[in-house]
């Protein structure tokens, strides 16, 4: 399976996100700048955190309008896996591709831990490795990652079972602490905790390894039907 | 325009102006002395701010040239951007710490910020990738809404730039006391790593090369930021806010990445990042240091604002900017690639022959001016050195022991005392994971990077324990090398070198010129006995509010090796059933100690306590030989509140307990901070053999399993807690002084 890692000016997980698929889950990955127009050879766009762009606007604002983005949704319209973790969560939001919005952390400050997570729904190609229910710990570290959406757009996100992730407990305001939400497709998911950062056990947690691999079981499953 | 309203030469002179630019009437002598005429307007700033104690340090290069540099291992030492250190397999780490006291002072979010955007510059202008930010501290109490105020907007600022570029900040200290109140301490330190070739020099050598200026453009903030931060503060400083520059983290990112890429095309010949006195001294420096000259054209250069002077452009401190010399006829290529990063490369000059620093603007030539008169003639004063009476008043007085009477209450009295309590409220707002590569997170002993693709890793710290300088300065400076050190060990690795970011008062105080000196000796004393040499630094004078100074504050910044990424070790206890060991015996030193200062209504007074340097290496050695050895589970040195501090903060999230007994007087035995002393806990199967390799190590009791610490004296029980009543106590202890009225 190859991965695509979109690089944004301002990015700075888009590293840790490639050494994770390629050191730790033994997949190809290129770094592919955000000036790209044709990610067709990829079979899974990973959009990683940091700043792009500075966020001085909002967050993801001005990435979402990067020449790639095109070809992002492309790959989402094709029901290829799109992850977006932090920054990417944020730029998946701000170009639609996933409902809602991120406010600033509810004590006003970036917060880094390591926290942790319920698996809500294990039913997607990102989880099916994960028990439902199952209790990981991912590392956040953002300064805006208070997810809110309308009324309407939260009860359709719970009946969908759109709602990936949760917080086990309060980290930064998210209404219903929601940590992660696929697209109605589940192909597209966007996530504040960092499953990069937990992939190996010397740097505290490999909680995220299995959301990599469910990736790449998916794919492979998908791929091997007549073989 | 704007020329006309510059005075003339003449008026320069005669009206003394030259003085508001920190020039003394010797200097603007000697300046005009050398060019064989009086300095025009542009030309005295570009002499004030490179004689400015900040860039080159006049004052305290007699007393820095006593540290010890040399070592096998040392491939840069002090004198370019950073010093480097070789860590085998071809890599080298690169690392210096800066102050950014003055700029924090009045505008602490971007006082901050830049500091750390400053340092990093440093680190990647010399060919290595930034893989870590440390910072060290210092504020008043936290009391008024003033120093709260500081103390939250320096954080949010170190917290702002680090974030954004993506470098984890990973470690660092914070003290409070009194003495910081009007000047707080902010400094940064980065490290990076880099392959042996890839290694640079700020150099601007063969002539007719071109000078190219790459990064933000230049603006008028930051105007002479060099010249403030040699002086002291006061009332008036307030107004010296344009003087401070405005960070923007996402610029530097970009800039560091093209940096990096750039370092790899054999068209660059030398690369300086402009920092203090920006244009000024990154041309004339790397001019200086390649015997050559340079010409430039100041119309070139990039300007955010319209119409400005030679002066403004020369002496501003806008961040984010850097001067590269290439190839001549190579600019395409270097424009090429820093505008695949949406930057700017402009050619700006070129290199000459003939020594002279030559500012063309609009048609006439600005200033011209010898590049070795700017970077190496400043002047150097020996300034007089008077050992102060409180020195003498403190040494002639009897070690005391403070009167305790509830341990227990003492005990968490100690642990709400700001600089020991926990800074989980700082550190959780830094990004401390970026780059996945921490294994060691804030909150042990030093912080532990891996090193990707080896099996090796490195250990890093801030020390300085200034309470002790204070009261006397050359022991005092010998415990902050060894307690860096001991940090170092502690996490399983050998120290390799120290930066040092050396922050005093005013130098023209004979008694502050006594603690620069001794305080330095100390240090080099440490350095020579633990084989840690200063590989650069950076010199902070005139940290003084309306005529109080700080306490000397030489802050030690050390990097270490770990060999084997097994043999990491942190300070929390691992296992109940793990028996613990105390390293070194306390004794009756309470001076300058965490006791001392609470009991005492925030005054220290005495002796410090005593170290050897022999003790000290012969302990270091062994408990690191143990810890290589696989015998240790967790280890933790001994300082600010002394043993019972070490124990309990051993046990914090652990959910385990400790049940301990000492002998000896109780106040020394729990709270004293005799130096050289660590508390590690061992594997019950592995006794006889920790036992042989540490031979004053003594077992004083066992971890437990229930989470309550009980620590008994001579057979009598002097403190019982739970573990989280002592927790919450030191994690509660710095957000509820935040929130409390000021």
């Amino acid at each position: 399976m190859k991965f695509a890692v979109i690089v944004f000016p301002g990015s700075n997980c888009d590293v840790d996100m490639f050494h994770a698929v390629k050191d730790e889950l033994g997949e190809q990955v290129d770094l592919v700048w955000h000036d790209a127009d044709n990610l067709d050879q990829y079979d899974g766009i990973l959009l990683p955190g940091g700043f792009s762009y500075g966020d001085y606007l909002r967050s993801g604002a001005i990435a979402h309008m990067s020449n790639v983005m095109a070809a992002v949704k492309k790959a989402a319209e094709a029901g290829k896996p799109v992850l977006g973790v932090c920054n990417g969560f944020q730029i998946l939001l701000e170009s639609g591709l996933l409902p809602g919005a991120m406010l600033r952390n509810k004590n006003l400050k970036f917060i880094c831990r390591s926290v942790e997570l319920a698996v809500e729904n294990n039913e997607t190609m990102f989880t099916s490795l994960y028990e439902k229910g199952e209790k990981i710990s991912v590392p956040v570290a953002h300064g805006e990652g208070n997810y809110y959406c309308d009324d309407a757009t939260l009860a359709k996100l719970k009946e969908n079972n759109q709602i990936v992730f949760s917080y086990a407990s309060d980290v930064n305001g998210s209404l219903s602490d929601i940590a992660g939400i696929t697209n109605e497709k589940g192909n597209v998911l966007g996530m504040m905790p960092h499953p990069e950062r937990a992939v190996d056990d010397l740097l505290g947690s490999a909680d995220g390894l299995k959301l990599f691999q469910s990736i790449v079981k998916h794919w492979r499953d998908s791929h091997v039907v007549n073989a | 325009m704007s020329l006309t309203l510059e005075p003339n030469p003449q008026q320069i002179k005669d009206e003394k102006l030259y003085r508001t630019m920190g020039l003394t009437d010797e200097e603007f002598d000697k300046a005009a002395e050398i060019i064989g005429r009086l300095p025009n307007y542009t030309e005295t700033g570009l002499f004030s701010v490179m004689w400015s104690e900040h860039c080159s340090y006049k004052n305290s290069k007699p007393v820095l040239s006593r540290f010890p540099t040399k070592g096998d291992h040392v491939l840069q030492g002090p004198g370019e951007g950073a010093g480097i250190v070789d860590i085998g397999d071809n890599q080298a780490v690169v690392f210096k710490i800066e102050s950014h006291n003055h700029p924090s002072a009045i505008e602490p979010y971007q006082g901050a910020a830049t500091g750390v955007g400053g340092i990093i510059r440093d680190v990647f202008s010399m060919g290595a990738r930034p893989v870590a930010i440390l910072n060290s501290l210092r504020f008043g109490e936290l009391e008024t809404s003033r120093v709260k105020y500081l103390f939250e907007e320096v954080v949010a600022g170190i917290a702002g730039y680090g974030n954004c570029i993506g470098i984890p900040t990973v470690g660092g200290e914070i003290g409070f006391d009194p003495s910081y109140d009007g000047n707080p301490l902010v400094n940064a330190m980065c490290v990076g790593l880099i392959d042996h070739q890839d290694i640079q020099k700020g150099q601007a050598t063969g002539v007719g090369n071109t000078v190219m200026y790459v990064g933000a453009k230049t603006g008028r903030d930051g105007i002479h930021g060099a010249t403030f931060a040699s002086e002291e503060l006061s009332e008036s400083s307030e107004e010296k806010r344009p003087a401070v520059q405005v960070g923007d983290p996402f610029m530097e990112k970009l800039l560091l990445e093209a940096c990096l890429e750039l370092i790899h095309n054999d068209a660059l010949v030398g690369i300086q990042d402009m920092g203090a006195a920006g244009l000024t001294s990154s041309s004339a420096e790397m001019a200086s240091k390649s015997g050559s000259g340079m010409e430039m054209n100041l119309d070139l250069i990039p300007q955010r604002e319209t119409g400005m002077t030679p002066y403004e452009m020369m002496l501003s401190e806008s961040q984010e900017r850097m001067l590269i010399v290439v190839k001549k006829g190579r600019e395409k290529e270097i424009e090429d690639l820093f505008s695949k990063y949406g930057l700017e490369a402009a050619s700006v000059g070129v290199v000459t022959d003939d020594k002279m620093l030559r500012l063309l603007h609009k048609g006439e030539v600005a200033a011209e001016v010898p590049v070795d008169a700017l970077a190496e003639d400043a002047p150097v004063y020996y300034k007089p050195s008077a050992e102060p009476d409180y020195y003498r008043e403190f040494q002639a007085m009897e070690q005391e022991t403070p009167k305790v009477s509830n341990y227990k209450e003492t005990l968490v009295n100690l642990l709400k005392q700001p600089t020991v309590a926990s800074k989980e409220w700082v550190y959780d707002q830094y990004d401390y994971q970026v780059r996945t590569n921490t294994v060691v997170a804030p909150g042990s002993d030093a912080a532990v990077i891996r090193l990707r693709g080896t099996n090796k890793a490195l250990a890093m710290t801030t020390d300085c324990n200034a309470r002790y300088i204070y009261l006397d300065p050359k022991t005092g400076g010998k415990i902050a090398v060894a307690e860096a050190a001991r940090n170092i060990v502690a996490s399983g690795a050998r120290p390799l070198a120290i930066t040092d970011g050396l922050n005093y008062g005013s130098p023209e105080n004979p008694g502050v010129f006594w603690q620069l000196e001794q305080s330095a000796d100390g240090i080099s004393e440490a350095c020579l006995a633990l084989q840690s040499p200063v590989i650069g630094g950076n010199v902070s004078l005139y940290n003084e509010t309306n005529g109080t100074a700080i306490y000397p504050t030489p802050i030690i910044g050390m990097v270490g090796l770990i060999e084997d990424v097994a043999h990491i070790t942190t300070q929390a206890t691992k296992a109940a059933g793990d028996l613990i060991y105390v390293i070194g015996d306390a004794a009756n030193e309470f001076g300058g100690s965490e006791l001392q200062k609470m009991m005492n209504g925030g005054k220290i007074s005495g002796k410090s306590p005593a170290i050897d340097l022999s003790v000290e290496k012969a302990r270091q050695d062994a408990l690191l030989a143990a810890i290589q050895s696989g015998l240790v589970q967790s280890a933790h040195d001994i300082s600010e509140g002394g043993f019972a501090v070490a124990l309990v903060e051993k046990l914090f999230g652990t959910g385990l307990g400790a049940n301990v007994s000492l002998e000896g007087e109780a106040t020394a035995a729990l709270f004293a901070e005799t130096q050289s002393r660590f508390v590690v806990t061992v594997k019950a199967e592995n006794k006889a053999a920790f036992e042989s390799a540490i031979q004053d190590a003594k077992q004083i009791g066992e971890v437990s399993v229930e989470p309550v610490v009980s620590i008994t004296i001579n057979g009598e029980e002097v403190v019982q807690a739970p573990v989280n009543e002592l927790e919450d106590a030191w994690k509660g202890a710095i957000p509820c002084l935040l929130n409390s009225e000021a």
